[in-house]
């Protein structure tokens, strides 16, 4: 495989391109695996990837149904961050920052992490002292955090209202510095060929039917691959499915689980020259936005409240972002939305994710991202290929349990109880 | 410079008024049109052909279609806050004063010095950026600093047209409108299907992207029931706004498609003059649900791809065909059509028509159809069968073309190249049904292998296809699908259908499919996308390197992703792509189109919530606060008095003042926006025993309670008062914040949970004003204005409720205390909230009353250990917040069975106390309390809820959350604010700091 | 989507607010038992196709429907009454 640089690029360039290879093998099945991931999807490439590189478990399977990537990886809106409430979510998002800032070397694959920073803004003195304890608890535990006055949010990002006369006007905002966006597809891309080099098989368009059980331990997964069934046996089983967890769950006999799934949607705006130079989140609605490399303004924000599995959302959502992204930038509202599309989000019922052993004997699993799976890739991976390696969770995972609901231990960042639409 | 205006007459310019002049400046020159042209047929008229850069590379592009599908003719329109970029020519109806500029050049479209871009050649291909910019390998954050950098640079150079910087001064409006019919597009389908559904009585909406109705009809050369078509169409235009329940909407983009037939379409009311009339709104939403839909949209033709095939000149041929018989406009001198399929020749011969020289029709087939002959023969061109071209010369522009033998089977190009003179080439490669809105409600689209295009496929809602849109090509198949479509819809709609009269069009018939034609190649640079500048070699690059998927075809090479989301190029690119693999075109796969079908501006979509976003809500007595130097605070939707400020008073000096007042004499305060639910019926008792944890099933007549309300998961979701008015009767409050959601928690469990119980309820929050008046002298306050109530501490005795007369308004008064003084609530109809008011106020002359805002009311309860909001955040239990006398273990209620659980009960929880500052600095709110120093803090032990300065007290104090608090009173901490460059040193005290008996509320 | 209001008539839905899994049932007053709570908050179903699901015309009359949705394709089949009255409206609509 050819190792990326200026200098292969060039190369390359002078063959005319002919010599440059697939970025990963179109591999075949094994008959068998140490470990097999359901879900080639961000989370799985990455456990795939850290169960090879730091765990030396190279003889791995990633089973996706469709095209490698194909769900919330490459739907989101590229944010990563931190800036987090609770100790157990800050320490492990932390840990996703600190992989975050190394990966593009790592898997010597730019996957184009940019710190530009994050900002919340705030509109009311009372939602400054939450932001102020929230940056606390960020300093506290060693992240960077900043409390802006309403002049310096102003300077940092000149389009934006600060106008006293604003229905919500901006009193400032807490910024996360070292916090911003990377590029989705490529942080696929990137671990998918990083685990094929280390020998891990990605099996694409190959679809998890069904578990193979022995005495009630899951010892393999049942296929479909190009019409053809095929029992593939692995000695554990992960499964990272993201919004398709319920239906993946069922085909192991797990009937229900705190989770529900729901379409959020993402929109993004022609391109334009920079406008916007942070990621910016507003603090009298749920609305976020940043600009991409390409010029687009990329934004989002609450999900569409009921139980779907269709990747498409109606209009309610599409008037409250838009309302709400013209109240903050007035000078937007000439600016055109280009496209707009849906990813199914697994909502869990306290907001925070679940990475864990069980809940089948053989089996482990990694859901419940509700809508900010993104950022949590690396550390979700590294965590996950953990758990999945030593057979129980790591100190940063470990409270990321299917049990804190039983025992009355939810990790709710916003307090708002479990319905899984309110997180 | 090789565009000109023709000679306007009758079948030249039928879309132009040539009496009418149009002054518009284009990067600051000053150009004349005509009324009727866009913004694109003038720079054409004008001979202008470079009009934009593309992304990547930053080669010149002109203008490559006439419509909404354009991918190169971007420009920049208007100035300042109406500043909108990245507008297609193509689609701006051009007015008089009208602005355009080039964008994303420099340091101008002619020379842009950006174009450097292009000289690293083959090294700039489909995934450049993902294998370089890594950096040097550095510890820690520098790594990803060297990416950092360099994309601080590419992002400049990136992105297409600026946006405004300053506000759109302009108003956007939202229609919501129901039909039994949606017809979009207006051509000869469009117009049979809603003809019939008008003639039988059914309601309908006609909506039209362009200005003009008729689609394909406003240039088409044939006769309906003989007369020409535009004719035809204008008529049946007219004949259909006559009836009452049609309505037909020009400019108005049917942008996107929801569930159960949801549509949203754009009306662009005012984007061809100027400025919006004064009230009028620039562009409107229209929110449309239709009963059943009619999808009349036409197909989008697509080009061959070839050599040098971006240079501007080289356009699609019925685009030439339009502007040369709509606008009067010819693209060039010397016109060559290049074409795999009929369609091209008939373009052929209209534009010949008009008087353009079409030099060459250039065809990959080795034979046509005599239709094309002929065709072909009235243009009097050269034609070249079984040839293709195979280059687009040129200097900048198109000056010249390469036409070699082709073979159509083998895709092989003959050794032999004549060269010619032309300076527009007209390319025809085919045509796609545009099936966009279809594709977003996720219908899967089926190959049609004659056509070589992908056809809407089954639907999954309420709509039917018509003419081209469903691949039903050619007028007269039009006609007839728009009124089967029509009968169709009507059914699902249950309007019975009357008979369709069909009209019978005299003109043109020929087959529409192409040969299979889609690249012709010769190893050299050809484009497939031409804004995001993807070439042919970058669909082969991504094969190489694995991106066979179309989605990561998409993604790794940004083929489709640009502004005009492939229209034109989609297809093209997926023909590339089975070639390569060696799969038919349909195994491939296609993308799903996604909402809106045409950038839609952020203004129109948010419609008239732009500019104002939520509803104000405001207490019946907003104005007298506003009025009185309140300083007003904005609490969820409501807007509160923060507090009354004396000229020269900072707020905290304001709330001092005001909460030693109420301390000491009397104060009032406006609670209206407490929120008020009115709970009856003969169970009302049995149901709010049921919510809260502690017990209501007894309370008195004439009393009230304080009530805690759990979630069912265990943790305190709300908490208030509750009145027993009557046996049946109670008045409940919530807290602001909590009352929407605390009536949703309430009707849940009546409806879902205990459907038996008999009660009822309803929100009056609206309805009642109320105003807490409080401290040692409110009795006196009281005394004096109250009538039909005796406030002694035996008539009125604390928790107790009356009823009264204030000044002849009806009041409810009830004594309760949040701030730990003796108190009373005194509510009344809303309407009469002012006059209550001033009433109290009038009666409280004597005691010096005060009017207190709701820092003082912060304060107040704050000494006093009242929770509120930031205590209540849903992560706490009634036990953590020092209230677990108030969980029943009488009696089941929501939240008691998950309050068990073993979490809830271990030590180590943080719970409620309260800290006192003992260096005198201010403790500013979101500390955390640690053992260390601002340096060294060492870990979070809890954190601070509610700050204030306590007059009673003299100090800065604050409630806090604390780990194991209750046992650690009197241990000294500090709470911490390196956000804020804080470090306060603490005492941890009680939370009841004032008056912890509470002899002075109840007595 | 349109949701048809057993009280109101059909209405978009975005009048109403989602109550989630029709399912999921409170245990009876008797039963505090956490195991069975647990459930009721915390374990769903979260099918893929047919969802019988609660909605509350908060925009209208401020009832409950059980409305049956498809979560694959959203398509709406049967919206009923449920509480107090219920039986009434299914009685007169007889």
């Amino acid at each position: 495989m050819t190792r990326y640089s200026a200098f292969s690029i060039l190369t390359n360039a002078l063959r005319g391109n002919r010599d440059w290879t697939p970025a990963w093998r179109k591999a075949e099945p094994k008959a068998g695996y140490d470990v097999i991931i359901v879900g080639g999807g961000g989370h799985g490439l990455a456990t795939a990837y850290y169960l090879a590189s730091v765990h030396g478990v190279t003889n791995v399977a990633v089973v996706e149904k469709g095209y490698l990537g194909s769900g919330n990886i490459g739907r989101n809106t590229t944010i990563v961050r931190s800036n987090y409430r609770l100790p157990a979510n800050s320490d492990f998002y932390e840990k996703s920052m600190q992989l975050w800032r190394g990966l593009s070397h790592e898997l010597n694959y730019n996957v184009m992490f940019s710190p530009r920073g994050v900002l919340n803004l705030a509109h009311t003195p009372g939602q400054m002292d939450t932001y102020a304890e929230r940056g606390n608890q960020m300093r506290l535990n060693g992240i960077g955090a900043e409390l802006l006055d309403r002049d310096q949010v102003a300077r940092l990002n000149p389009g934006l209202d600060v106008n006293g006369s604003a229905r919500f006007p901006v009193v400032g905002g807490l910024l996360q510095p070292e916090a911003g966006n990377a590029r989705h597809d490529a942080v696929a891309w990137g671990y998918a060929r990083g685990a094929d080099k280390l020998g891990v098989d990605i099996l694409e368009n190959t679809e998890v039917t069904g578990f193979l059980k022995e005495g009630g331990k899951i010892v393999g997964v049942q296929t479909r691959r190009n019409g053809e069934q095929a029992d593939i046996r692995a000695q554990k089983v992960g499964v990272a499915v993201a919004g398709s967890t319920g239906r993946v769950m069922k085909l192991a006999g797990v009937d229900r689980l705190p989770i529900e799934s729901t379409v959020l949607q993402a929109f993004v705006s022609e391109s334009i020259k920079p406008i916007i130079p942070t990621v910016t989140t507003f603090g009298a609605g749920h609305l976020y936005v940043s600009q991409s490399d390409k010029g687009g303004l990329v934004f989002g924000g609450n999900i569409d409240y009921y139980n779907s599995y269709a990747s498409r959302g109606n209009l309610p959502v599409w008037e409250e972002v838009t309302s709400e992204l013209v109240a903050m930038f007035p000078n937007f509202a000439r600016l055109r939305l280009l496209r707009s599309w849906g990813g199914i989000m697994d909502m869990s019922m306290d907001g925070s994710p679940i990475i864990t052993t069980g809940p089948v004997d053989g089996m482990f699993l990694n859901a419940g991202w509700c809508y900010g799976g993104f950022k949590a890739t690396p550390a979700s991976g590294w965590c996950f290929a953990h758990t999945i390696a030593q057979d129980k969770p790591h100190d940063l995972n470990a409270a990321f349990t299917l049990d804190r609901f039983k025992d009355g231990r939810p990790i709710d960042e916003l307090g708002a109880g479990p319905t899984p639409w309110y997180h | 410079m090789s565009g000109f205006r023709l000679n306007l007459r009758d079948g030249v310019g039928t879309a132009i008024d040539s009496a009418s002049t149009v002054t518009f400046i284009f990067d600051g020159k000053s150009y004349e049109g005509l009324r009727g042209d866009s913004l694109a047929s003038a720079l054409i008229a004008n001979g202008i052909s470079i009009v934009a850069r593309s992304f990547k590379y930053h080669r010149p592009r002109g203008i490559f279609t006439a419509g909404s599908e354009e991918p190169s003719a971007l420009v920049t329109l208007r100035k300042g806050g109406r500043t909108e970029p990245n507008i297609r020519a193509t689609e701006v109806e051009l007015y008089d004063g009208l602005i355009a500029s080039s964008q994303n050049a420099w340091p101008s479209v002619d020379f842009d010095l950006m174009a450097v871009n292009q000289l690293p050649g083959k090294a700039f291909s489909a995934g450049f950026y993902y294998k370089t910019f890594m950096g040097p390998k550095m510890a820690g954050n520098r790594t990803t600093q060297f990416w950092w950098l360099c994309e601080q640079l590419i992002r400049r150079a990136a992105g297409l047209g600026k946006g405004a910087e300053l506000p759109d001064p302009d108003r956007y409006g939202r229609m919501n409108a129901f039909c039994d019919l949606l017809v979009v597009g207006s051509g000869a389908a469009g117009l049979a299907a809603a003809e019939l559904a008008a003639n039988s009585g059914a309601s309908v909406i006609l909506c039209e992207e362009r200005a003009l109705a008729g689609g394909a009809l406003t240039s088409a050369p044939d006769f309906i029931d003989g007369q020409l078509a535009r004719d035809w169409a204008a008529d049946k235009c007219r004949q259909l706004v006559s009836h009452a329940n049609v309505r037909l909407l020009t400019r108005t983009t049917v942008q996107s498609y929801f569930d159960d037939n949801t549509f949203m379409a754009v009306e662009r009311v005012a984007d061809h003059v100027p400025t919006p009339a004064k009230g009028q709104v620039r562009q409107r939403a229209w929110n449309i649900r239709a009963k059943s839909a009619v999808f009349a949209t036409g197909a989008l033709e697509r080009p061959i791809v070839f050599p040098g095939n971006d240079k501007p000149g080289v356009m699609l041929a019925d685009a030439v065909r339009r502007y040369a018989v709509e606008y009067g406009a010819a693209p060039g001198k010397q016109v060559v059509v290049f074409t795999n399929n009929d369609s091209g020749w008939l373009a052929a011969r209209d534009i010949a028509r008009t008087g353009v020289v079409v030099a060459a029709i250039v065809d990959v087939r080795p034979d046509v159809s005599d239709v094309a002959r002929g065709a072909g023969e009235d243009s009097r061109a050269k034609v070249f069968l079984g040839s293709a071209v195979t280059r687009a010369k040129g200097f900048r522009t198109l000056s010249a073309i390469e036409i070699s033998a082709y073979n159509e089977l083998t895709g092989k190009v003959g050794d032999t190249r004549d060269t010619m003179g032309c300076d527009c080439l007209a390319v025809s490669g085919g045509w796609s049904p545009a099936f966009h809105l279809t594709s977003q409600q996720g219908t899967k689209p089926v190959w049609d292998a004659e056509l070589q295009a992908f056809l809407p496929g089954n639907p999954t809602q309420k709509w039917h296809g018509a003419g081209a849109m469903c691949g039903e090509m050619g007028l007269q198949a039009a006609l007839e699908t728009g009124a089967a479509a029509a009968e169709a819809a009507l059914s699902e709609a249950a309007v019975p259908a009357g008979v369709a009269d069909i009209p019978v069009v005299d003109g043109d018939r020929i087959d529409f499919a192409p040969a299979p034609v889609f690249e012709i190649y010769t190893g050299k640079k050809s484009f497939v996308d031409l804004q995001h500048d993807v070439t042919a070699d970058d669909v082969r690059l991504a094969h190489r390197e694995g991106f066979v998927s179309v989605e990561h075809l998409k993604r790794y090479t940004t083929m489709g992703m640009a502004t005009d989301q492939g229209k034109t190029s989609n297809l093209t690119g997926l023909a590339i792509m089975a070639r390569a693999r060696d799969l038919p075109i349909p195994e491939v796969g296609t993308t799903r189109f996604r909402p809106p079908y045409t950038p839609t501006a952020l203004g129109a979509i948010a419609g008239e919530l732009y500019g104002h976003l939520k509803p104000d809500r405001l207490t019946p007595m907003h104005d007298w606060h506003v009025a009185n130097g309140a300083s007003m605070y904005a609490n969820g939707l409501w807007s509160r008095p923060e507090s009354y400020n004396r000229p020269g008073e900072s707020v905290e000096q304001a709330y001092i003042r005001e909460a030693r007042a109420v301390r000491a004499g009397v104060g009032l305060v406006d609670v209206s926006t407490l929120g008020k639910i009115d709970v009856q019926g003969p169970d009302a008792a049995e149901f709010l025993n049921r919510v809260y944890s502690n017990g209501f099933a007894k309370l008195p007549v004439g009393k009230a309670r304080y009530g805690l309300m759990l979630r069912e998961d265990g943790f305190l979701f709300d908490d208030g008062t509750t009145w027993r008015l009557d046996e049946h009767r109670f008045l409940m409050t919530t807290t602001t914040a909590g009352a929407g959601r605390v009536m949703e928690h309430l009707e849940y469990h009546l409806d879902v949970v205990w459907p038996d119980l008999k009660v009822a309820i309803a929100s009056v929050t609206d309805e009642w004003a109320g105003v807490a008046v409080a401290g040692p002298k409110s009795r006196e306050v009281l005394k004096a204005c109250i009538k039909g109530v005796d406030v002694s501490d035996k008539g009125l005795p604390f928790m107790g409720v009356r009823e009264g007369m204030i000044n002849g308004v009806r009041v409810l008064v009830a004594r309760l205390s949040f701030s730990g003084e003796r108190a009373y609530e005194v509510y009344c109809g809303a309407g009469w909230g002012q006059a209550l008011w001033d009433s109290l106020l009038k009666a409280g002359e004597t005691f010096d009353v005060v009017p207190y805002g709701l820092e003082a009311l912060s304060t107040l309860r704050i000494e006093k250990g009242h929770v509120a909001g930031p205590e209540l955040n849903g992560r706490t239990t009634p036990l953590d917040l020092g209230l677990g006398g108030m969980v029943s273990n009488k009696k089941n209620f929501v939240g008691a069975a998950l309050l068990k659980r073993s979490a809830f009960h271990e030590a180590g929880r943080l719970q409620l106390v309260a800290i006192k500052s003992t260096d005198g600095q201010k403790i500013v709110g979101g500390g955390h309390l640690v053992k260390g120093s601002l340096e060294n803090p060492g870990e979070s032990e809890g954190h601070t809820t509610s700050t204030c300065f306590s007059p009673e007290l003299n100090c800065y104090i604050s409630l806090a959350m604390l780990k194991q608090g209750t046992a650690r009173h009197g241990e000294r901490l500090f709470a911490t604010s390196p956000i804020r460059n804080r470090h306060v040193a603490v005492e941890v005290v009680s939370p009841h700091m004032v008056d912890p008996e509470g002899g002075r509320m109840r007595g | 989507m349109r949701i048809t209001c057993p009280w109101c008539g059909e209405r978009d839905h975005q009048e109403f607010t989602y109550r989630g899994d029709a399912a999921a049932k409170r245990p009876a007053m008797s039963d505090e038992s956490i195991e069975a709570h647990q459930a009721y908050v915390y374990d769903r179903e979260n099918p893929d196709g047919a969802h019988r699901e609660l909605w509350n015309h908060t925009g209208g009359c401020r009832k409950h429907l059980v409305v049956t949705r498809n979560t694959l394709t959203h398509q709406i089949t049967l919206c009923e009454p449920i509480g107090p009255w219920a039986k009434r409206l299914k009685a007169a609509a007889k």
